[in-house]
């Protein structure tokens, strides 16, 4: 009888990348049914849009490079890549912001760094801040009023106006900011905490609901063991600190923890984005001092930046000290302590 | 899974081992399911005697020992065949009577699948035994140095899989103080089942053993690690403890995780300290001993038999009826699955040790040796698949299980890349190897492997080294050589030819390293032709 020679070991108990991509969607589920509840399917056609041009770009290069292309196609990080572009890009995104975002994260900030596993900066970042940079117009003046604010926009309406490239008729009363670039120019304007809390927008919950779901999703993956506790723990340690710091400073001028860890992409940060293990630190102590980076220049950037939210911007940065970080948390190898 | 990590662990090493304050653990590791517990039980098979047995001269850690038998000599059971060939060495003894038909290389169980020397026996299928050695009944008023003779004449090395020679690791050394012998109850793989049979059937010759080598050692101190999964070894152990009323032993029950039978594992576990990189148990005092070598041991002092047999567990998908067997050395793989019952339609992959460490082998004409606590037949389902190696995605799934606490997806980086330099700082000479790391990656990398070819690599490039280093040294040295009288010439030529025959040896080694490369080589172009993809 003639058998097998493999390499040690023979066994296996590891949960495939494909596997680990596959939970990464499911856990995002919840939280798009709550964020197409609050703004409509524009999320849902945005996801449509970038997965297909992510798909196809993937294709090409990986035909271009000569790969195996199931391989690597199935293993559905394209398709995770697009829908936290989705997630980030305002509901009624034109079409093709979308498309430049999606090729620019698959293209650049993956491709031509080596692919999965090689890529320096996260690519559903990458894509989203080349356009918040390019297209700043569309980016902060395409949300829509959440549901109890506005009338929302049928399917239909959602459609036309993402393919069209135009805002809806009527769309000064359809539109609205989100709290945290309304709280960033009323605070510009010296209005006082306690009087912009009274605003209607305010009280939605859209986004509280949203980052709560989210958060959820980022529990199951915990309990699926996809991704560990060190990063979203510190990142919303990060976020909160510096946030109950400043609020006690002064409650006037600071928003609430609270308030910083449920709005934007705070929640969508600490367990999607933060996360990906390609572009993070790569030991236990380097991912706290990645993740609590990530935190606090979020805040930073929140706070005083030029940029409602931080997240996006925070998570570049913070790919960038990476290879630094990783340099001094080598942790030390069994039996090597006294050298 | 127990994520403690050293810091917790006080760095001091002092002579006391701590065991009864709870044991610590040790970073990293696995749980891995385990079903073997309904074979512990069952009783022992025996291999019948085969046609032909071989036993090779290199069974051990070490030098391969000198054959001092001649073909066509008739020889006993127990009789010595072969000599150690220096201290890091052991004898080898003939496990049947009959001829010495051969001396020449057979395949021998290696990772490498290379031939090796081997002594071949045409058994008479008698089994006679030689006159057993003198019984040292009362070894305790014995000189501990007559005992340990003993135990080298009898051929024993370490049989918990690492078969290092048992009577050079009970050498005192002066500069340590040696204050604890750790009995090492804990199974390497968990799918292996003989050590713990042993400590179920015969606990009290794994006892009496390790009473004789507490007295070679001068040691009056002895802790029995047993993972908390085998309550049954446990008990059986600590009744022989009470039966023998010797109050040097303890018995200390160790979380069941893998590698837990690895011996620095089982000390960090056990007393929290930590064996040195480079270094040994004995650096910080301690002699970890397998229970099989134990009762070896035993066998050795009080029947007077040197080792001619061990038991092999028999288990996996692919083989019919799972079972420990007492097997002679020499008794050919194939016996053993036939004695449980042949293969099973979909065995596909033969393994020689467990499936997380073992070694897969191409065919089941190879002999059992002093090394061998297992063989394993996979089935394809069970096997991890061969194809599907993707990028690493930097997970640190493989970080959080190494037992070495190394970065194994950043040794894997500079494996790629033959970053030497960064190897080392990475330490990767305190991987041993266990495959944790590989266990748990999504891109099913193969880790572990790569960081064997690592090894190797570096080992070879620094005798590489070492040999130009010695060119140059003695291309300086001509000039003043001429002046030197003739008796100091006689000394450099000495030297010179100790050189020359170390050179020779380093020559050779590499050699086999290059074979062994080359297969490796071979095996990853055959692999990634296969499934078409570049991981790198
Ligand atoms: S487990 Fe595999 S994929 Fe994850 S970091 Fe380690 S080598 Fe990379
Ligand atoms: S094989 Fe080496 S690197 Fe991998 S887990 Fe074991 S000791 Fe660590």
């Amino acid at each position: 009888m003639k058998f097998q020679v493999e390499p040690a070991p023979h066994t296996f108990g590891s949960k495939p990348v494909p596997e680990i991509m596959r939970d990464v969607l499911i856990a995002m589920f919840p939280a798009i049914l709550v964020y197409v509840w609050y703004f409509g399917f524009g999320i849902v056609i945005n996801t449509v849009i970038a997965a297909a041009v992510a798909l196809a770009s993937e294709a090409l290069i990986l035909r271009l490079r000569g790969k195996n292309l199931s391989l690597y196609l199935g293993d559905y990080s394209a398709i995770v890549t697009a829908i936290l572009l989705a997630f980030s890009l305002p509901p009624l995104t034109p079409w093709y912001v979308t498309a430049i975002a999606t090729l620019f994260a698959v293209v650049f900030a993956k491709h031509l760094y080596g692919g999965l596993g090689f890529n320096l900066f996260n690519p559903a970042m990458a894509g989203y801040v080349l356009v918040l940079i390019a297209f700043p117009t569309a980016m902060a003046d395409l949300w829509i009023a959440p549901r109890g604010m506005g009338d929302g926009l049928g399917l239909g309406q959602t459609l036309v106006a993402i393919l069209a490239a135009a805002p809806p008729d009527a769309w000064d009363a359809l539109s609205s900011a989100t709290p945290l670039s309304r709280v960033q120019s009323d605070l510009s304007k010296a209005m006082t905490m306690s009087e912009i809390s009274s605003e209607p927008m305010m009280s939605i919950g859209a986004w509280l609901w949203i980052n709560l779901t989210v958060a959820l999703g980022g529990l199951y993956l915990l309990f699926r063991g996809v991704i560990r506790w060190h990063i979203p723990v510190a990142v919303v340690f990060g976020i909160g600190l510096l946030a109950t710091v400043f609020y006690f400073v002064d409650v006037d001028r600071y928003p609430s923890p609270i308030f910083h860890l449920t709005t934007g992409a705070a929640m969508l940060g600490a367990f999607f984005i933060a996360t990906d293990p390609v572009s993070a630190a790569t030991s236990t102590r380097g991912r706290l001092i990645y993740g609590f980076g990530i935190g606090a220049l979020a805040y930073i950037i929140r706070t005083w930046g030029a940029y409602p939210d931080g997240i996006a911007f925070a998570v570049l940065l913070m790919n960038m000290t990476v290879p630094a970080i990783d340099y001094f948390t080598i942790p030390t190898a069994y039996g090597t302590r006294d050298d | 899974m127990d994520k403690r990590t050293a810091e917790e662990i006080p760095g001091q090493v002092d002579d006391e081992l701590t065991p009864t304050k709870k044991p610590s653990g040790f970073y990293g590791g696995l749980r891995l399911p385990t079903d073997k517990h309904a074979l512990a039980g069952q009783p022992l098979r025996e291999a019948p005697l085969a046609d032909e047995i071989v036993l090779p001269l290199s069974q051990h850690a070490g030098l391969p020992a000198i054959p001092s038998v001649r073909v066509g000599q008739a020889v006993l059971r127990g009789e010595r065949i072969a000599d150690p060939d220096g201290f890091i060495s052991a004898a080898v003894h003939a496990s049947t009577s009959g001829t010495v038909v051969a001396i020449e290389d057979r395949t021998v169980p290696h990772p490498s699948g290379l031939n090796a020397p081997c002594i071949v026996l045409r058994p008479d299928q008698e089994d006679r035994w030689c006159e057993p050695d003198p019984v040292i009944g009362a070894y305790h008023t014995e000189d501990p140095v007559r005992v340990r003779q003993r135990v080298r004449d009898a051929g024993i090395a370490g049989l918990g899989g690492a078969v290092f020679p048992t009577s050079t690791k009970l050498t005192a050394r002066a500069d340590v103080h040696m204050h604890t012998l750790i009995l090492n109850g804990a199974e390497c793989d968990p799918e292996i089942s003989c050590d713990e049979t042993l400590m179920h059937w015969r606990p009290n010759d794994i006892i009496a053993g390790a009473r004789i080598i507490l007295h070679v050692l001068q040691v009056n101190r002895c802790v029995i690690g047993i993972e908390e999964d085998k309550p049954q070894c446990e008990q059986a152990l600590r009744t022989a403890v009470s039966e023998f009323d010797d109050d040097r032993f303890e018995v200390v029950r160790v979380p069941a995780i893998y590698p837990e039978g690895s011996e620095r594992q089982l000390i960090q576990a056990l007393s929290g300290h930590e064996v040195p990189s480079n270094g040994l148990p004995l650096d910080i005092g301690f002699v970890c001993v397998n229970v099989a070598t134990a009762a070896a041991v035993k066998t050795a002092i009080i029947d007077g038999r040197a080792l001619t047999e061990r038991t092999v567990t028999v288990t996996g998908q692919g083989v019919r009826e799972p079972a420990n067997v007492v097997s002679r050395l020499g008794t050919p793989l194939s016996t053993l699955i036939e004695v449980c019952g042949g293969y099973k339609e979909d065995a596909e992959r033969l393994v020689i040790g467990g499936a997380m460490m073992g070694f897969a082998v191409g065919h089941d004409n190879i002999p059992v040796v002093k090394a061998c606590n297992s063989v394993l037949v996979m089935t394809a389902a069970e096997s991890r698949p061969a194809t599907d190696i993707r990028p690493c995605i930097r997970c640190g799934e493989c970080a959080r299980v190494c037992p070495s606490k190394l970065l194994p997806q950043q040794l894997y980086w500079y494996a790629g890349s033959h970053d030497h330099e960064r190897l080392e700082r990475f330490n990767i000479f305190d991987c041993i190897e266990c495959g944790c790391c590989d266990y748990v990656c999504p891109s099913n990398i193969r880790l572990a492997q790569h960081f064997r070819y690592a090894k190797a690599e570096i080992t070879v490039r620094d005798a590489d080294r070492e040999r130009a280093q010695l060119a140059k040294h003695r291309f300086e040295n001509r000039d003043k050589r001429q002046t030197l009288d003739a008796n100091e010439r006689a000394e450099q030529l000495a030297e010179k030819k100790r050189q020359a025959a170390a050179a020779l040896d380093i020559h050779k080694r590499r050699q086999v390293i290059d074979e062994v490369m080359e297969r490796v080589k071979a095996k990853e172009r055959a692999s990634r032709n296969q499934d078409s993809t570049d991981t790198r």
